[in-house]
């Protein structure tokens, strides 16, 4: 049976596809639904949900339409969420890869900048990041990142450990390649399986991250993110609470989708090794 | 007792250029900030002419190259001097002393519970796996995992502050509200009600997760395909055999959480308005207080290396293998 197969039959990974499905294809859409700026202002502050029809989601406290926030907010996050997890994961894997496959003085180097890396809150980290750099959406992701990137590291020195030792490794030194072409092209394929499987636990934490910095006022101020929505709602949290509550369904919808949706995908792939 | 002492030491000397490793790392990052010490101060006075400005930056030392300073940094460090806040004016140490309690408070009694609870469920879920118990327990729990800590905390703040009114919205205490002894302790435990609630049920889900899969590990091994031959009770090989051997796992994770939780500390204070440790890292930033973001920074990369520390201590005293080949 194929992988895709054996996915389909995952309950849970099929709910997470769906919900991943439904999101993405909301952020690709957003700019042809609501064309134009979603802060730009449409209509009476504080409008509730269901009373005009064009605004199904009525308005945030500046007049703004929800419903077009929300969507564009789905773009954010999932463009954050990405980027941060395959920036977190390529740097990792390289580190891990140059640490274990040098051995020695290099990798002793390295590990130190990793431990020093994992000892430090990730979140306060980022927060130092983006308050001396500035908020843009590039800084956000290299600052999630930044404390993302040591879990693959360690785990691609660990695969790189057990894949030098094999013989096509020692044939490739003795054919004269250069051991940095050698740990590059021939072992970090071989331990990228492994590293990948971190991916769905390192996107999800990257949107939540992201939407905690846009929640203390750290995000790109020129974009809309579910983080800013919550924020901007608890200022009317009394008396406009859906303000604050849907943008925050959105995030778990996404983060509970990428769960999922990993579960099912390392579930179908291990079943294949178990029947060899 | 050596075996941990000889542990104790090797863990200790290992994390010192680790932490050598932070210091010249977030000073080199908090460096590159635009705008110093002394454009913050100026800012807090309410401005001032260049010559001033001028006159600041050599009283500081914000003249000199950036390695001197970076060896002055050092060298106070290690007389426990932190420098002076620019914005509170108060040396660095007494601040974060004072902030750190609360959020140790805070943090200690929502691992507790939750560790208590995710334990205990966990141990239903992976009694027996792949029930419909188990199933829906691990959807459940990963349904809560998803859910962003600050948002939990807005949304259990409207229910029960705003509309149920069983609690109060934000704050460590009645504010002079002149209770003292056993009522105020009454007072702040009420107050901490709603942040310990949403900091423990995300770690409830994780502590969940984690002792259902250690369960389901356990129960592949021999020795409980041995236990269930010999005719043992199942409750007992459940609680006795596999529940006891999954723990162990847990409490290394206890060491791993560690930087992350001191990290979500941040905006759960925020939200609920909590004058911790995390809350103080959100006004260093949005004050542009460099050496306060950079002291604070320090001092959480101590504690979680005191945590792990601590972590590695009771796994050697639960696991006689631990350390006992390491040599001196």
């Amino acid at each position: 049976m194929s992988v895709a197969a054996r996915f389909a039959r995952s309950p849970e990974g099929v709910a997470g596809l769906l919900l991943l499905a439904l999101l993405a294809s909301g952020a690709l859409l957003a700019p042809l639904l609501f064309p134009g700026d979603p802060l730009s202002i449409v209509g009476r502050p504080l409008l509730a949900p269901f009373q005009q029809a064009g605004l199904p989601l009525g308005t945030d406290r500046l007049g703004r339409d929800v419903m077009a926030e929300l969507f564009h907010g789905a773009r954010a996050s999932l463009i954050v969420g990405v980027s941060a997890a395959a920036v977190a994961i390529l740097a990792g894997a390289l580190v891990g890869t140059v640490a274990g496959f040098g051995g020695g003085m290099i990798d002793e180097a390295l590990m130190r900048v990793v431990d020093a890396f994992q000892i430090v809150p990730g979140f306060l980290l980022a927060l130092a990041f983006v308050s001396t750099i500035g908020p843009s959406l590039g800084v956000v992701v290299v600052a999630i990142a930044l404390g993302a990137w040591t879990g693959p590291a360690r785990l691609a020195r660990a695969e790189v450990l057990s894949i030098r030792e094999r013989d096509f490794v020692a044939s490739a030194r003795v054919l004269g390649m250069h051991p940095l072409e050698i740990a590059l092209k021939e072992v970090l394929p071989l331990a990228m399986p492994p590293v990948l499987a971190l991916t769905s636990v390192i996107v999800a934490g990257a949107v939540l991250t992201e939407a905690a910095l846009s929640f203390l006022g750290l995000g790109d101020p020129n974009i809309v993110t579910w983080g800013t929505m919550i924020a901007e709602g608890r200022n009317v949290l009394r008396t406009a609470a859906w303000l604050s509550i849907v943008p925050g369904l959105g995030l778990v919808a996404l983060v509970l989708g990428v769960y999922l949706f990993g579960e099912g995908l390392v579930e179908a792939l291990s079943r294949r090794e178990g029947q060899g | 007792m050596k075996r941990a002492a000889r542990l104790f030491r090797r863990r200790m000397l290992s994390s010192i250029p680790v932490l050598i490793l932070v210091v010249v790392g977030t000073f080199l990052l908090i460096d590159n900030a635009s705008g110093d010490a002394a454009d913050a101060y100026l800012l807090a006075i309410g401005g001032g002419d260049a010559g001033y400005a001028e006159a600041l930056r050599q009283d500081y030392g914000l003249d000199r190259p950036v390695w001197v300073r970076l060896g002055f940094y050092a060298w106070n460090l290690v007389h426990l001097d932190l420098g002076r806040s620019v914005t509170l004016n108060r040396p660095i140490l007494d601040v974060i002393l004072e902030r750190l309690p609360v959020t140790l408070w805070l943090m200690g009694s929502a691992v507790a519970l939750s560790f208590v609870l995710g334990s205990l469920l966990g141990i239903v879920a992976g009694a027996r796996p792949g029930s419909g118990t188990d199933k829906a327990l691990s959807v459940g729990s990963l349904a809560l995992y998803s859910v962003p800590s600050f948002w939990l905390g807005l949304v259990l703040s409207v229910v029960f502050a705003v509309q149920l009114r069983w609690f109060p919205v934000s704050g460590i205490e009645t504010i002079a509200s002149g209770k003292t002894g056993l009522s105020r302790v009454g007072d702040v435990a009420r107050h901490l009600v709603l942040p310990v609630a949403s900091l423990a049920i995300l770690y409830l889900a994780l502590f969940l997760r984690l002792m259902r899969a250690g369960m389901a590990e356990v129960w592949r091994q021999d020795f409980v395909l041995a236990a269930r031959a010999r005719g043992v009770p199942r409750g007992r090989i459940v609680l006795r055999h596999v529940a006891r051997n999954a723990l162990l796992p847990l409490v290394t994770m206890l060491g791993l959480q560690a930087a992350g939780m001191l990290g979500g500390s941040v905006v759960i204070e925020s939200v609920f308005g909590i004058p911790g440790f995390g809350r103080l890292a959100a006004e260093a930033v949005s004050g542009r207080d460099a050496p306060l973001l950079m002291g604070i920074i320090l001092t959480s990369a101590v504690l979680v290396i005191l945590v792990n520390l601590a972590v590695d201590m009771t796994y050697a005293a639960l696991d006689p293998r631990v350390g006992a080949s390491d040599a001196a």
